[in-house]
């Protein structure tokens, strides 16, 4: 062994770059794992805080308000008509339907909601053939939101626009459950198993 | 009586066939089924669309005559769209050389298509099609003002550098199948899935519909005597048939030689 493998292995060993290392890589991670998807995502409330549980007592199913109609076509989020059939006037004190009232019921205004689920404009995905044909329940994709008490923030990926749901909370990109990310790969993986045909117009437009 | 999905080559399982077949004795030219594909797919379209070269159109109406001189000329009309060549077992040219799979043939409704997301504008596609039925985008789309709002929803619009193509209105497959789902059944009727061209010519010149069904009216169409296809010996096995009873018309279907039978 010559005189300089010596004293590289005596300075791989010393203190001062283990610790180096080991400060390194618990900033690399913290950049990587808290600070950047705080830079990425812009977070953003949705007009009104609806309170899906509420709403699910009430009206016992998700169908009654996200519907198929007869073209086949499904409603997504309801359009304000649906809520007028309820909230007329108030049916009690709670600022968020007062502010509901007050500021689309009255004026006769859309709700602008923030679409978690919403896809690029290349994708098409239909509800009828997974609810329908596929018998999948709305959680399979969309999770417990049917139990919810509040929104959640929408947060919006600020290079692309897209929502955070479709990548994940993750952002490492793990899933525990179904619902967790809506990538293409959770589609595949899904139509793998079941033996849905892999043409790409299934899913794309 | 409808053939109950066949197993198809390569085990695929064969449900549908689309296919067009297009009277050229009915046809005269008259280009609705340009203007009906454009803006039922949201083509691109320039000021100047005189340079046929650079210019985007799905369905595109060619002129043929018989190159004699009057009183003996005549004309024929020839609208065509992308051929969805099934080949040799969904073998289609464009298909086989796409590097990218952004085109593939699907062996449920025989429909080749064209994912422009995926595409990465090499034009390898466009090189190997025989019947030029596919564009390139030069530029990004532009409208004119406010014609984004009439733009429809069904259909993404396509970015500079990709290639498109006719893709047999495949999103009115998707909301026909949708509307037959929410009713229960599996099987999309004749009338619930037609393509744009189809319904606007005025002439009826053009039929859609399965070829495999025996119900359908192109399954009897393409049986004609008059029917033919385009450039038919090279293999392509396209499924849009024509139709003439003018043999001359049938002649300008292939390259055939002088002296030569043809169909």
């Amino acid at each position: 062994m010559s005189a300089q493998d010596e004293k590289n292995k005596a300075a791989a060993s010393s203190p001062i770059v283990i610790v180096f290392f080991v400060v390194g890589l618990a900033v690399s991670l913290l950049v990587g794992w808290s600070i950047f998807p705080k830079l990425l995502y812009s977070q953003k409330k949705q007009p009104i805080d609806f309170s899906h549980s509420i709403h699910l007592d009430a009206a016992g199913d998700c169908e009654s308000c996200h519907y198929f109609r007869e073209d086949g076509s499904f409603s997504g989020i309801p359009e304000l008509s649906n809520c007028v059939e309820c909230h007329e006037e108030a049916q009690g004190e709670d600022p968020e339907e007062i502010k509901l009232i007050e500021n689309y019921i009255e004026p006769n205004k859309e709700i602008p909601w923030l679409v978690y689920s919403r896809q690029p404009d290349c994708v098409f995905f239909s509800h009828a053939a997974h609810v329908n044909m596929g018998e999948l329940e709305c959680k399979t994709c969309h999770g417990m939101i049917g139990e919810s008490d509040h929104v959640e923030i929408y947060e919006e990926n600020r290079i692309t626009g897209y929502s955070r749901n479709i990548w994940g909370k993750s952002i490492g990109g793990f899933k525990s459950n179904t619902w967790d990310r809506m990538k293409m790969d959770d589609c595949a993986e899904c139509h793998d198993e079941h033996g849905t045909r892999q043409a790409c117009f299934v899913c794309h437009k | 009586m409808k053939e109950e999905h066949k197993e198809g080559a390569h085990g695929h399982v064969e449900k549908y066939k689309y296919g067009m077949v297009i009277d050229l004795d009915k046809c005269t030219g008259c280009g609705a089924c340009m203007v009906a594909c454009m803006t039922e797919n949201n083509v691109p379209f320039r000021k100047d669309e005189s340079d046929k070269l650079v210019s985007t159109a799905w369905m595109r109406v060619f002129k043929a005559t018989n190159g004699k001189s009057y009183p003996d000329i005549d004309v024929c009309y020839f609208p065509r769209p992308c051929m969805h060549c099934e080949g040799d077992h969904g073998h289609s040219p464009c298909v086989s050389v796409c590097p990218a799979v952004a085109t593939d043939y699907d062996f449920e409704t025989g429909i080749v298509s064209q994912i422009p997301t995926r595409c990465f504008g090499c034009r390898y596609c466009m090189a190997a099609c025989p019947y030029h039925a596919r564009y390139f985008n030069w530029w990004d789309p532009v409208w004119p003002d406010k014609m984004e709002k009439a733009l429809s929803p069904d259909v993404s619009p396509r970015m500079r550098g990709v290639v498109e193509k006719c893709t047999f209105c495949f999103h009115r497959f998707q909301r026909a199948r949708d509307k037959a789902y929410v009713e229960g059944r599996r099987e999309i009727r004749e009338d619930e899935y037609q393509t744009a061209c189809t319904q606007a010519c005025p002439a009826d010149a053009i039929t859609f519909g399965d070829l495999n069904n025996h119900e359908h009216e192109v399954y009897k169409l393409k049986k004609s005597p008059y029917a033919f296809r385009l450039l038919e010996r090279l293999g392509t096995n396209p499924k849009v048939y024509y139709m003439s009873t003018r043999s001359w018309v049938r002649r300008e279907g292939d390259n055939y030689l002088k002296g030569e039978k043809s169909k």
